[in-house]
This record gives C-alpha cells, structure tokens and sequence, in this order.
C-alpha cells in the first residue's frame, strides 16, 4: 500500500543522508532527520513534478527554509530521480554541486535557495502567487522548523497568504522541539502552534511526522481545504538515526562511517520490523 | 549633451516613476508592481488602476514583501517593489541579499527620498548608506539619475535587463539637468561639462548642484567637468580615469554619506588606477535629521557652495 511504499522510500532517504554526512565526516544530523518522512511522502506522493524535468513550468515547487537540513533534500531529489545517488557523496567537498545549505543555482531539483532562516516562506509565497498570477495549477511547499517560527518575517508571510488566500500554499511545520542551543521550550517557546496559525488565518492540520500515512493524510487534505494550511509534523529531532536520537544536541554532528554503517542497518533492520 | 539647466520640473519624480512603470508594464506582462503600505507615497495608484492583476500592496512587511518580489521572480515575473529607502536597504537587506541577488533572480528595489529628500521625515527615514550597502552586494546594479527626463530611461532599462536593481530618488520635482528623449546608457556617465582644472563626478540631486558650481567656479576662472555618474555600480571607471588624467583632480558629490557610495566608488577607482587628489563632497559620519531640504543641504555641506570650495581644496593640493 502506499503508506507502506512511502515508508520504504523515507528510509532509503535517510540511509542516503546519513552515508553522505559521513563521507563529508559531518553534518546537520538531526533536523535533516527528521525531515526525512515528509520528503518522501512530498516527493512520492503529494507533489506534481518530473525528475527529467526539474524546471518545468506545471511543477509544484519546494522550499526547504531550514536550509541547513540540504543533505536531507538532496537524498530525496536524488532518491526519486533528479540525479546520480553518487553526487551525494560529495556533500560539502570543495566545488561541490551540493553545498549544505540549499542553493538553486547549483542543485537540479532546488527550486529555491534557503539558509537564512525565515526567508523560505516568503520565497514560496512568491512562487505560489506567482504561479496563481499566471494561471498554474501549481502548488508551493515550504518546509520550516519549530524553532524557525520564532524568526518575525515567518508571520509576515503567514499573514500575507491568509489575507491573499493562497490555496495553493502550504507550510509544513517540522515540529522537532528542538534548536541549535537546545530545547524550544527553553530557549523561546513557541506556545500552541495549531491556535497560532488558526488564528493568523490559516487551515492548522496536525499530523504524525514519523509516520507516512498520517502525513499523507495531512497533506492531502491541506491540499484540498480551498485555503492556505499550516501542516504541524510531531517530529524528534534526529528521529530514526540510532546515533542521533539518543543525543540531545543532535543539531550538529560529527559523523564515521562506522557510525553511519550502523545507522543504516538498524534502519533496515527497523524497516524489516514494521514490514513482517 | 544638451542641458537645460536650472529649471524646475513641473511634474513629480514619482509621478514620472509610474508612467515610466505602467509604459513597462504595458511592454512586458511580467513586470508587476509592488507596494508596502507605500503606494500613496509613491504614487502607484496609476499603476493599481491600469494593471490591479499585477499591482501588489503587501502591508508593512518589507522582509516578506522582497522575499515574495524573489519569489515572483522564480516563476517569470518581473517585480518593482517600492519602499522607503531607509527601510527597503536597511530593514530588508538580507532579503535583498539572500532571496534576491545570491539566488540570481530578477528583482527591482526602489528606495525612495533618497538622502535629505526625506524632509520631514527626518532621521529614522533618511538613507544616507542605502547605496553602500547596497553597493556590496554581488550583481546588484545601483542607480540614482540626476532628474525626471533621466528617471523613465531607467525604469525602462531596469524592466529589460535581468537582474537585482536598486534604485534611489526623491519624490518630489527635481531641477532639469536633460532634454526630454534624451539616451543614456547603464554603466556610462554622461560628461555635462568639459574643464580641465578639476572633473566633479556626481549623482542624483547634486548634478544639478555640481553644475551650478561649476558656474560659480567659472566666474573665478575655474574650469571644471561635471560627470553625472548615474550608475553608481558598476560604476564608470574608464570615465573615471580619463577625467583624473585630464584634470588631475576630482571631487564627487552626493546625497548619501561618503562611506560607501559614490564618493568611495571613484577613490577606490583611483586608488588603483590613477591616484590624483581627491575631495568627496558628502554626509560626513552623520544620521539624518530633520527639515526643509534647503536646510539639510547646507547643515550636510551639500550646496554648490560646498561643492565648489570642494574644488579648489582639491585643486590646491594638485598644484
């Protein structure tokens, strides 16, 4: 079934990151893991695209404004078709194609180059506009972290839909409860996102960030709510990676293959699991 | 170059921006406008009336408003987007940065009340380093013309070349330094006066002022060029040094401080391709205030009075 297949896909996804971090001996573990589920799912399932055909006017666009979570993006364009899984390997080498944040001019299949956060949702406002101004069906996805809505222009763009009623938005919130320093909560709490974005006007969808269907299902009706939504992922940072979950500062890691190695055979192992 | 010098124009620069924009507009179904509660302000109305499918007044949100202008962009449109000077530099600059010019894309920032033409808004709304930090930005274009008959040439010319644009003025009428119809060309200034003693190069409002001290330096048997340096960046070099060799001393003025804009674009281009003495002619290490223009002009030593006194220091130490 299609949840099933989305499943399969999300740890392809994540083994990819994980090995590219590590050929680069480091990375942005823990929101690029935790990222790794709606990717599959956009990419899969949600979005109207053509890897052959990364500029094609008709696509729905992506933008992923925690920029820093690249790698993540970079496994699932290369997962689903816009390139050779072995670019991957050269994350962050000098003159690479894939730089560790995200950059249009490099990367076939980034729509958008992110990496100051809070700009991605302004960029894909424009976009959505855009394509509307122009008569395409085309949708824009923006994807932010938790501790992301604490950057002002996010609710600058969040009101800008609202009053424009772009129905052809959609914000997904990664809801992973944590920042670089540490803990939301602790650092500058972002109370109750699904009241907050209620409240600016838009369509608050909630949904399990660690589980395929339940994001397919958020997506969808987002899709079909005839106003821009707000998708809020429950998400653990670092989810799914046996060496990053465990560690409360998983924002930045240094990664070996070894580490990487066994990381991918639990995620197989795990996936074995959930599929007998 | 012909010059009609020292008239008043009977039309609003802004006024003659929304021609220009809306004639673009017409041209090219792409071009889009976009405002931040500013549209009185600047005058856009027009533009909301022609084309209301491609006017967009954003709200006070300058940080989304540049990044949605970048947005836009990515899909095909080509967007103008108005704000206050001091705001659409300052307050929106890593989005002008990063949204716009780092990604390649194609967008048109106007700051307006450029330098002392904010008057009565006074200091929080006064640029005087929107052209410097502007001027740092890989690819970015910064232009600022002398007066209204220049203004539409580069509406125009911002519609058709792709890529980032800022662009700087006043809103108000501004004294007529060109003929109606008259050519310019992006990245080439436009020699308005020939003198071999000194070259003042100029920009925006101090054209006018830098040829009326090149009247005043006349009568003391100075002869001076005036250059108006309209495009800020890149900036003309080539003119430049061909005005250092002539003339072996320069000054330049503008409505902006001297860190950073014009003034610091011809030193650097001198610096290394022909050290001559020179004078900027500038805010010096000062917030704007509030005032009548006439007032600020000269508490900022901007009148061409300043000018010319610039000249014979400049000249005084070539000798």
């Amino acid at each position: 079934m299609e949840a099933d297949r989305l499943t399969g896909a999300a740890a392809e996804i994540r083994k990819l990151t994980i090995r590219a971090m590590a050929a680069a001996g480091y990375g942005h573990i823990g929101g690029s893991m935790s990222v790794c589920e709606v990717l599959a799912v956009l990419y899969g399932a949600v979005m109207r695209i053509d890897p052959a055909r990364p500029d094609w006017e008709e696509r729905d666009r992506l933008v992923l404004s925690k920029g820093h979570c690249g790698p993540a993006l970079y496994a699932a364009l290369a997962h689903y078709g816009y390139f050779d899984p072995a670019l991957l390997l050269t994350l962050n080498a000098n003159g690479t194609l894939l730089p560790s944040h995200c950059d249009r001019l490099k990367t076939p299949g980034v729509d958008l180059s992110t990496g100051s956060l809070g700009q991605g949702v302004s960029l894909g406002l424009g976009a959505a506009l855009g394509c509307r101004m122009k008569g395409l069906s085309s949708r824009a996805y923006v994807i932010v972290g938790d501790g992301e809505l604490q950057e002002g222009q996010v609710w600058e763009g969040v009101q800008f839909a609202a009053h424009r009623n772009l129905d052809n938005f959609t914000l997904v919130v990664d809801a992973n409860k944590r920042q670089l320093d540490g803990y939301v909560e602790d650092i500058c709490r972002g109370f109750d996102l699904e009241r907050k974005f209620g409240a600016f006007g838009l369509a608050a969808l909630e949904a399990d960030g660690q589980d395929c269907g339940s994001i397919l299902e958020a997506l969808t009706k987002a899709k079909e709510c005839g106003r821009p939504a707000a998708v809020i992922l429950d998400t653990e940072k670092g989810q799914g990676c046996c060496f990053a979950e465990t560690v409360p500062f998983n924002h930045y890691m240094n990664i070996s293959s070894e580490m990487a190695e066994e990381a991918c055979r639990e995620i197989d192992r795990k996936l074995a699991e959930v599929r007998r | 170059m012909s010059a009609l010098r020292y008239e008043q124009d009977t039309i609003e620069m802004r006024a003659r921006y929304c021609d220009a924009l809306v004639e673009a507009a017409r041209e090219n179904p792409r071009v889009v406008a976009m405002d931040v509660d500013t549209s009185a302000s600047m005058g856009t109305a027009p533009f909301y009336a022609a084309y209301p499918e491609r006017a967009i007044n954003c709200g006070i949100m300058e940080a989304n408003a540049v990044g949605v202008a970048a947005g836009l962009s990515s899909v095909g449109y080509v967007p103008f987007l108005h704000a206050f000077g001091a705001f659409a530099s300052r307050r929106a600059y890593d989005q002008a940065f990063l949204s716009c010019a780092y990604q390649n894309l194609n967008v048109k920032i106007i700051g307006m009340d450029a330098g002392v033409t904010a008057t009565v808004n006074g200091g929080t709304h006064m640029p005087l380093e929107d052209m410097g930090v502007m001027r740092c930005i890989p690819g970015m274009t910064v232009v600022e013309p002398a007066d209204g008959a220049m203004l539409p040439y580069l509406v125009r010319h911002m519609a058709q070349t792709y890529g980032c644009f800022y662009l700087r003025f006043g809103r108000k009428k501004l004294m007529r330094v060109y003929g109606d119809g008259e050519d310019f060309t992006l990245g080439r200034a436009i020699k308005l006066r020939d003198g071999r003693d000194a070259a003042i190069v100029a920009c925006g409002i101090l054209v006018h002022e830098s040829l009326v001290a090149a009247e005043l330096l006349r009568q003391e048997g100075i002869e001076v060029a005036v250059l108006d340096m309209h495009t800020v960046k890149p900036v003309d070099a080539d003119a430049i040094e061909a005005a250092a060799r002539l003339c072996g001393a320069i000054v330049t003025a503008e409505n902006h401080n001297v860190i950073g804009g014009l003034g610091s674009a011809v030193a650097e281009v001198l610096g290394e391709r022909r050290p001559v003495p020179l004078e900027r002619v500038g805010v010096k290490e000062s917030f704007g205030e509030i005032g009548t223009q006439d007032y600020l002009m000269k508490k900022f030593g901007l009148t061409a009075g300043d000018i010319a006194q610039a000249v014979k220091r400049a000249v005084r130490r070539r000798n």
